[in-house]
């Protein structure tokens, strides 16, 4: 898949947008965008990538909609595509989108982006769906596990979408400051870590051999990405 | 796996194979220590819907048969499902 | 079994293993501490009900009868919901071409200008746009809803072991259900199927679902054609799932022959139900289908409009018509048919609208913007039920049209593979409606439409 070349939106930041499939990402994307997007989606499935502006106060912000993804790491194309916008370093702040009624297969994927990136705004969704099932998220404990703001949301209701504009916001001016969770594998990966040099992720990539050393196509890949 | 019957819980033990499925079958939470339960079954018997880590994930037998379990007793609460 | 998980890891697919159980393990304890589970009595109730509503969607007993079922509902509504809003704009297009007429006649434009304008462009667009307008925008609303409640995954799940069957994937369920909006959509959806020779088997038989260009001109032939809304509805269940069936058969041949190869394999998340957010569905998908018909209507239907009144005009459309018409005898159509397809081919829309307009330049004017007019003309060049049937036959199979070409050119990257794309369909098409035709006739079967 490739970024299309064409007219580049002038805008003050580049947000991503990742999550889990069925996250309620798309839904948030449209609410953040409004009609101001480029690419149309049949409702359900994000087959392309969808591109859209919002606007925080004065800020003008270029949101871009990435597949829905479990992982960063498996090697199916949706994945790829994150993984390789993510690492491109072109996103000012990324969101990942996480329901709250599955907080632990969401927290995977997030804890991954935690080590590529740690200008990252958790929107934790559909929390009142989790709630009509018997769960109940804290959210600042959340917070504070992470290291990264955490925006309560219920997209489909429309709430939280102005905290979450805020967040990005504030994330992007530098306003907020963020210390990332950083998980801990066990000492013989750790060790064989701390003599790799980069950064924590590639160096995961690089010694689960999934990433030739050197290779570095995602750096070249997206040298002319227009976003 | 996939000799489960809908309803019953059991441990992940070990995973067999190589390659992309079995990344596939981690990142969706497939891994040791994980509780998972067969919930039902497709109308036409094969692809099993397994409840895992709060998800419902549909596998075929053949590709549920690479994830090796331990029959848990039925009383199990833990990782229950949606 | 315990002995298993302390053999030593080494090779990077057990350090992946380790390194997911680490990012799981870490998960896990975030969650807990951050998450509060309270057993009430309504989570409790509510999780029964969601339990028991998956099982009926996908037991052994209801799972195939209710999808069925819902498939010919949502026709039934549609066909039910389009009369009204398709006979106001037929009225008010035929309206708007007196009061364009009456201009033209004012501005003393020449009779030829006139005709390309009013009959060729005019009437191509509002036909486009009256007949294919409303039963796309009900049609879509619903199947949008379907989706917003998370039904589709399930689709999936209980058609799987018979996609398994021919070789195929069951996520090819979904891009056949993104096929009714459009084919070049369906087949972009088949990149959610990973492995290559199953995905090349959803793109190659996408097009034997019915698109949106199609869709709304079979419902109106068998609105015409059984009557009733039931039973034109449960018609259109049967055309749908027999294109479905075709699909597996194809795909079974396929799998057989040039695309042999071991099926790989399925994962599919079924997500939780959500209550669907019917105000902001609808008005998306309302306004999604607007825009899309509208945009197809003036860049595809405009052109080909005017092409059409000057081919039918110069006499070049009925010698190309008499010369197709001894092969489309044989297979239960006629030459102005076959001519409408092969001029359709840029987009399915325009297929029946160019057939409308070939009749109409050959004999009689009739205006031909609702179903009773439509019926008149059909009535008039002869039409039986088999016509009918087999003109909707050769509708669900023929090849794909340009922009579907085109994007499983960009998709598979080879012109071997878009040959085959066209050829495929086509020779199911021309076998289909050849097989119906002779066996019609043979048995005697072959009555008027309109009796």
């Amino acid at each position: 898949m490739t970024f299309p070349q064409d007219n580049r939106p002038k805008t003050d930041g580049v947000v991503a947008l990742v999550g889990n499939p069925n996250t309620g990402k798309s839904t948030i994307f449209n609410a953040l965008t409004g009609l101001k997007q480029h690419t149309g989606n049949w409702p359900g499935k994000t087959v392309s990538i969808a591109r859209g502006t919002f606007r925080v106060g004065a800020q003008k912000y270029l949101l871009v909609d990435l597949p829905g993804t479990y992982s960063l790491r498996a090697g199916s194309p949706e994945e790829k595509i994150t993984r390789d916008f993510l690492l491109s370093g072109r996103p000012h702040v990324t969101v990942v989108v996480a329901d709250a009624g599955r907080l632990e297969r969401n927290l995977y994927l997030v804890l991954q982006v935690l080590e590529i990136t740690g200008k990252v705004v958790v929107c934790l969704n559909m929390l009142d769906d989790a709630r009509r099932r018997g769960i109940c998220v804290d959210v600042r404990a959340l917070e504070e596990e992470l290291g990264v703001p955490v925006v309560a949301a219920a997209a489909r209701q429309g709430l939280g979408l102005q905290e979450l504009k805020g967040k990005i916001d504030a994330l992007a001016r530098g306003e907020i400051s963020v210390c990332p969770r950083r998980v801990k594998y066990d000492p013989d990966i750790e060790e064989q870590l701390a003599f790799m040099s980069g950064t924590r992720w590639l160096a995961l990539e690089a010694l689960l051999g999934q990433q030739k050393p050197g290779e570095g196509s995602w750096v070249e890949r997206f040298k002319y990405c227009p976003v | 796996m996939s000799r489960l019957p809908p309803g019953q819980k059991a441990e992940v033990r070990r995973l067999l194979g190589e390659g992309p499925l079995k990344f596939r079958l981690l990142d969706l939470g497939f891994v040791p220590g994980t509780t998972v339960e067969a919930v039902r079954r497709s109308p036409l018997g094969d692809p099993v819907a397994f409840c895992v880590r709060g998800a419902l994930v549909a596998l075929r037998s053949k590709d549920a048969d690479l994830v090796l379990v331990e029959v848990l007793p039925g009383d199990q609460r833990r990782g229950a499902c949606p | 079994m315990s002995a298993l998980n302390t053999a030593p890891c080494k090779s990077p697919a057990d350090l992946q293993e380790r390194v997911a159980a680490a990012l799981f393990r870490e998960a896990e304890a975030i969650a807990n501490r951050a998450t509060k589970v309270t057993e009430e009595e309504d989570s409790r109730a509510l999780r029964y009900l969601e339990r028991k509503l998956d099982d009926f969607l996908t037991s052994r007993r209801t799972g195939f009868l209710l999808m069925t079922a819902l498939l010919a509902f949502i026709f039934w509504l549609t066909l039910v919901g389009t009369n009204y809003p398709s006979e106001a704009l037929a009225r008010l297009f035929s309206w708007g071409e007196k009061q364009i007429l009456a201009f033209l006649g004012g501005l003393n434009a020449p009779l030829w200008l006139q005709g390309i304008l009013v009959e060729g462009i005019y009437r191509t667009v509002s036909w486009v746009v009256a007949v294919m307008l409303p039963p796309m925008a009900i049609f879509f609303s619903l199947f949008a809803l379907l989706e917003d409640v998370g039904y589709l995954p399930r689709v999936a799940f209980n058609l799987d072991r018979l996609f398994r069957a021919t070789g195929a994937h069951g996520k090819q369920a979904l891009t056949m259900a993104m096929g009714f909006g459009c084919n070049a959509v369906g087949v972009t959806a088949c990149r959610i199927i990973e492995a290559p020779r199953e995905r090349l088997l959803a793109i190659l038989t996408n097009v034997f679902t019915p698109c949106n260009g199609r869709l709304p001109t079979l419902m109106a032939l068998a609105a015409l054609f059984a009557g009733g809304g039931l039973a034109a509805s449960l018609l259109l269940c049967a055309l749908v799932l027999g294109g479905c069936a075709i699909t597996l058969g194809v795909c079974y041949l396929l799998s057989r022959t040039f695309l042999k190869g071991l099926p790989s394999y399925f994962v599919l998340e079924l997500p939780p139900f959500r209550k669907p957010q019917v105000g902001r569905v609808l008005l998306r998908s309302l306004l999604d289908r607007t825009a899309l018909v509208l945009v197809r209507a003036v860049t595809v239907a405009a052109p080909a409009g005017a092409l059409l009144w000057v081919l039918s005009a110069s006499g070049l459309a009925a010698k190309a018509a008499a010369a197709l018409d001894p092969l489309a005898r044989v297979m239960g159509l006629d030459g102005f048919i076959l001519l409408a397809f092969v001029l359709g081919w840029p987009a399915n829309e325009i297929v029946l609208p160019v057939l409308l307009a070939c009749y109409l330049s050959a004999g009689t004017m009739v205006e031909a913007e609702s179903l009773a007019g439509l019926k008149a003309v059909l009535e008039e060049h002869g039409w039986t039920h088999l016509t009918a049937l087999c003109y909707m036959l050769f509708s669900l199979l023929h090849f794909p049209c340009g922009t579907t070409l085109v994007t499983i050119y960009r998709e598979t990257g080879s012109l071997r593979w878009v040959c085959w794309a066209v050829l495929i369909p086509l020779a199911t098409a021309c076998l289909a409606c050849t097989l119906v035709a002779q066996l019609a006739r043979a048995l005697g079967l072959v009555t008027s439409l309109f009796t």
